[in-house]
């Protein structure tokens, strides 16, 4: 059963274009990672499956319908954006009011005791660290029993432990037959979570795979060197020169070094280092023409 | 309901956080009751009562006009709103909600306009005049939180509150609220039935003295309130939050 699905779905915002002609479904039971650069169109997608935003061309269907009718989204959890909690009101009276539109709630303490929250219900949401009001911003998308939960970035500010027992939390809520689809910059917390992986760039699927499969091509290692002159090397998706800073961006980077010195290029200062998603993105991006839809692939 | 309630119950318990956003809307008519109502009518029975109920009137509208498009519009702004857009509740429950933490607040902020009418004019109603009153008060709020919702949905913050300033003064001038019944300039007299402040203010008069109201006023108050549910329905469904290009 297919509980969220784009179909060819576009969004413009004037000239922009954020989103241009996505397909996505996500069935009952995946965990579905979509991972992209700031700007990449993810928020915008998870816009249009909640009935935020309206596609301006192709259709967005939730539970099989339109999810701008408040129906449709009854098993949905969303995530808000921490910074926009309400800041007066106290933790409690915040997971009681979203809970109110709800049939079924958790009941209030169960849920905060699940989250971690349970010494901070008397609190004021404006007076929590960026940390606990993250993990209340998460809380709220379970609060209603869903069957699928959006949640955009669900970890970003949060220390390791917090974020490891977020990362149990939408674990178990998958492990009881839950559905997830999240957002990340970080392919770690791709890699911890999820099982299959839409890369999004520049308001397009670039690759929709397994983690596996996306690893190898987002996997990449920059290797920097000062040297005058280089020959042409294998395995480089790309090569950057910043004065007399060369960058290579590869899939290898030992068989790279290998090849560097097998060749007798005078370098010195090397430096590997894996590169941010972010690089990956651009690389994938900048590959990749409108004309071919494809999975781009490194040598 | 339950949702409306629920809605009605998050806003009051957001004012009531910061108790000055009460006072602030039951400061301005207090005043104005102070300043205009007193010195100039305050011995006369029937001018201080039937002035009261203009005051009243003038309330209801400021606090509602300003209240809803001023407060709407700047909710939008927050990235709770977008939230609260995605449960799985329509739109209808949020406007109740809302309209009941208004029409609370509406009524705190009459509080210290009647107290003035009773201890320092010789305003006087009937105990059934005065609850007619109240109850008036409620139908009267109705077409000025549309309007004050309209004007939150439709438009940004910065834009929301010239509007609402441009909208408030015509209309209670225009409509009469600050002359007595039937001593406005002719040019007054002539629109006023046409704005929906013109009806409000009869029904307030009428239930607290012997006034009775024209039916150009009340038909065109319904008017105002289709039209105006019509516009505010349709500024939410068109609202997606913050806009930007």
């Amino acid at each position: 059963m297919i509980l969220a699905r784009a179909e060819q779905a576009t969004r413009r915002y004037g000239d922009v274009l954020a989103l241009d002609r996505v397909d996505l479904d996500v069935s009952a039971g995946e965990l579905v990672g979509l991972l992209g650069p700031n700007g990449a169109g993810k928020s915008t997608l998870l816009n249009l499956l909640v009935g935020l935003r309206r596609p301006t061309g192709g259709r967005v269907l939730l539970f099989g319908g339109d999810p701008r009718d408040p129906a449709h989204r009854r098993w949905v959890g969303v995530t808000p954006q921490e910074t926009g909690l309400p800041g007066s009101l106290r933790v409690g009276e915040v997971v009681d009011f979203v809970g109110a539109h709800f049939p079924d709630p958790v009941p209030r303490a169960e849920l905060l005791d699940r989250f971690g929250l349970a010494d901070l219900a008397r609190r004021q949401t404006g007076g929590l660290s960026g940390g606990q009001r993250r993990r209340l911003a998460v809380a709220l998308a379970f609060v209603g029993r869903p069957r699928l939960v959006l949640l955009d970035e669900p970890t970003t500010g949060l220390d390791v432990e917090a974020r490891h027992a977020l990362w149990d939390a939408i674990r178990a809520f998958h492990a009881d037959g839950g559905t997830v689809l999240l957002t990340s910059h970080y392919l770690e917390e791709i890699e911890a979570l999820a099982q299959r992986v839409v890369v999004i760039g520049q308001g397009r699927v670039l690759a929709d795979d397994s983690v596996a499969a996306i690893r190898g091509v987002v996997g990449l290692r920059r290797v920097s060197l000062t040297a005058d002159d280089l020959p042409t090397l294998p395995n480089v998706v790309r090569v950057e020169r910043d004065r007399e800073r060369i960058h290579l961006l590869t899939g290898d980077a030992d068989q790279l070094v290998r090849d560097l010195v097998t060749a007798g290029v005078a370098f010195r200062d090397l430096e590997v280092r894996p590169t941010s998603l972010e690089e990956a993105f651009l690389t994938i991006t900048a590959d990749s023409r409108p004309a071919d839809a494809g999975v781009p692939t490194t040598a | 309901m339950q949702y409306a309630l629920a809605h009605a119950r998050y806003q009051l318990l957001e004012l009531a956080r910061t108790p000055v956003a009460v006072f602030g809307s039951a400061f301005f008519p207090a005043v104005a009751m102070l300043f205009f109502v007193v010195p100039a009518v305050g011995d006369n029975a029937v001018g201080a009562t039937y002035a009261t109920a203009a005051m009243v009137t003038f309330a209801v509208l400021s606090a509602n006009v300003f209240q809803y498009g001023v407060g709407v519009a700047e909710d939008r702004a927050q990235p709770w709103d977008p939230y609260l857009r995605t449960l799985p509740v329509g739109s209808a429950p949020r406007f109740a909600g809302r309209v009941l933490a208004g029409l609370t607040l509406t009524y705190l902020s009459l509080l210290p306009v009647v107290l003035i009418a009773a201890l320092l004019t010789e305003a006087r109603t009937t105990v059934a005049g005065f609850a007619l009153a109240a109850g008036t008060v409620a139908l009267v709020s109705v077409p000025f939180t549309l309007m004050g919702l309209s004007i939150g949905y439709a438009l940004p913050s910065k834009a929301a509150i010239v509007v609402a300033q441009l909208v408030f003064f015509p209309l209670a001038v225009g409509g009469g609220l600050l002359t007595a019944p039937g001593q406005a300039p002719a040019f007054i007299e002539a629109i006023a039935p046409f704005l929906p402040t013109r009806g409000a203010v009869e029904l307030m008069w009428t239930a607290v003295g012997d006034f009775r109201p024209e039916p150009l006023s009340m038909i065109m108050f319904g008017v105002w309130i289709v039209g105006l549910a019509a516009l505010a329905g349709w500024a939410y469904r068109r609202d997606e939050g913050r806009r930007f290009s």
